[in-house]
């Protein structure tokens, strides 16, 4: 393990964790609105962004499954250094982080079941760019409706058609961040 | 400075509350298990959302606490001085300034609005337990959205009172997905739950459940087409500040049969007062 894994994390854990948990939460309780957050420094490729929430939300608990470029050996340390968390397979994560193409199929991620449907992962995906554009969003946390880069659509419907089973999302970009739970209604553009 | 962890709680624990939050607020009325604490206060004295408020707490929150709709009754001064002293929180007594507001068993009579999150304190948090008290069943029932049995218990009422007699706790369904319990609030305050602006989390500390309604949420009180849902309340304006609108509770003055009914929201009703409100019972120089 290089020295750089063991920076980057919170300097304050208590207050810096309550601000991101507060940003996290208001992005998935209102889907569409994009937050930005500070506090971590995580080595590339893994955004400062995704770094927030795996400092405010992995621990020894949580299998994390690492995709694609995020799946080196400084984000390895980075995250086990700060979180513990142990590094699974898709099949057996509570969390995955990587972009939208490594991360594919998606379908390969825990989607709870009837009983337990909060056994179910949540992905954080990393994205070149977020905004408001693209697909229509509605659905509970939004006042009408509001539109956001998804990275695709078919996906993200067929998630919205396992309700109330399927997965949840946070897109990150940089510093910001926006949640989609499954919950959220896609419809295009 | 304080020798407690900010918000009491220790980092993993706050994690992991954390997550069941998040997860409520995914699946808008499915009971999410979590692994509650023991916290310095008895179950049944608002451990459920003592945790989530904890959990949520941010250094630069306005915090404000009610039971009954009360901020100066005995549970909500002690969890209101709990959070002073633990996370060094601002507090309030005025709805429109608090951005965290912890409740037992009432909504606010001041509209909610965007940024400020609603933690209710829930005593039983399944719906269906006292119709079948296995959680095995009620766990398989939610998963088919199997709810026939909650319609009886309100047909049974109709049956034996000719009106639905449940006047609190009265059972909504979500998202026309999951049937949830509002918590012991009168359903007065029922249509409140609906489209706010403002994200409402339970917190069940015996029961282990955290449960959500994210802002502008569509949640509906169960009832019949021929016995539609209704949100009552005393028939009589406040006493002290004459509002006809507000829920009231029923105070007795003496041993001759003399009541009064005053709002069971202090802080509307004080400011109702303050803005030169009175009510039949106000004292007379105040009314000059």
């Amino acid at each position: 393990m290089k020295a750089d894994a063991m920076s980057g994390g919170f300097a304050d854990a208590p207050i810096e964790a309550a601000h991101g948990f507060r940003a996290i939460l208001g992005a998935l309780s209102c889907p569409g609105a994009i937050v930005t957050v500070a506090g971590a420094a995580p080595p590339p490729p893994l955004s400062p962004a995704a770094g927030l929430a795996a400092l405010v939300l992995f621990d020894g608990t949580t299998p994390v499954c690492l995709t694609g470029a995020h799946d080196s050996a400084a984000v390895r340390d980075w995250i086990g250094f700060h979180t513990g968390a142990p590094l699974v397979g898709p099949g057996q994560a509570m969390f995955a982080l990587g972009d939208w193409v490594s991360l594919q199929p998606v379908t390969r991620f825990a989607i709870g079941t009837p009983e337990y449907p909060d056994r179910a992962a949540t992905l954080i995906v990393e994205m070149d760019s977020l905004d408001n554009s693209g697909a229509l969003l509605r659905g509970p946390g939004i006042g009408g409706t509001v539109r956001l880069s998804l990275p695709d659509i078919a996906a993200f419907q067929a998630n919205r058609a396992l309700f109330p089973l399927g997965f949840d999302t946070f897109l990150t970009c940089g510093g910001r961040l926006a949640g989609v739970p499954r919950s959220t209604i896609v419809e295009a553009g | 400075m304080s020798d407690y962890n900010f918000a009491y709680l220790d980092e993993q624990t706050k994690r992991m509350i954390r997550r069941a939050l998040l997860k409520a607020v995914a699946v808008p009325g499915y009971q999410v298990p979590f692994a509650s604490r023991e916290m310095p206060m008895p179950y049944g004295w608002g451990t459920g959302g003592v945790q989530v408020t904890a959990a949520c707490l941010t250094p630069e929150d306005t915090l404000k606490v009610i039971d009954q709709g009360a901020d100066d009754t005995t549970n909500a001064v002690s969890i209101r001085k709990f959070f002073q002293r633990t996370a060094g929180v601002a507090v309030t007594e005025r709805t429109s300034e608090a951005s965290v507001i912890q409740t037992r068993h009432r909504i606010p009579e001041t509209p909610l609005t965007e940024g400020q999150i609603l933690v209710y304190q829930v005593p039983i948090p399944e719906p269906l337990r006292f119709l079948e008290p296995r959680e095995t069943e009620t766990r398989r029932m939610h998963a088919l959205e199997e709810y026939g049995l909650m319609h009886v218990k309100l047909y049974e009422d109709i049956a034996k009172n000719g009106a639905i007699a449940t006047s609190y706790a009265y059972p909504v369904k979500v998202e026309g997905r999951y049937v949830m319990d509002p918590s012991p609030i009168p359903k007065f305050d029922n249509p409140k739950l609906s489209g706010t602006p403002a994200l409402q989390l339970f917190g069940a500390g015996r029961e282990q459940r955290i449960y959500a309604i994210p802002p502008h949420t569509q949640v509906i009180s169960l009832d019949f087409e021929d016995y539609p849902f209704e949100a009552t309340k005393a028939p009589h304006p406040c006493d002290l500040c004459g509002d006809d609108g507000s829920y009231l509770d029923e105070v007795i003055t003496d041993d001759a049969g003399g009541r009064m009914f005053v709002c069971s929201d202090t802080d509307h009703c004080e400011s109702r007062r303050a803005a030169g409100h009175r009510g039949r019972m106000s004292p007379k120089e105040n009314a000059a």
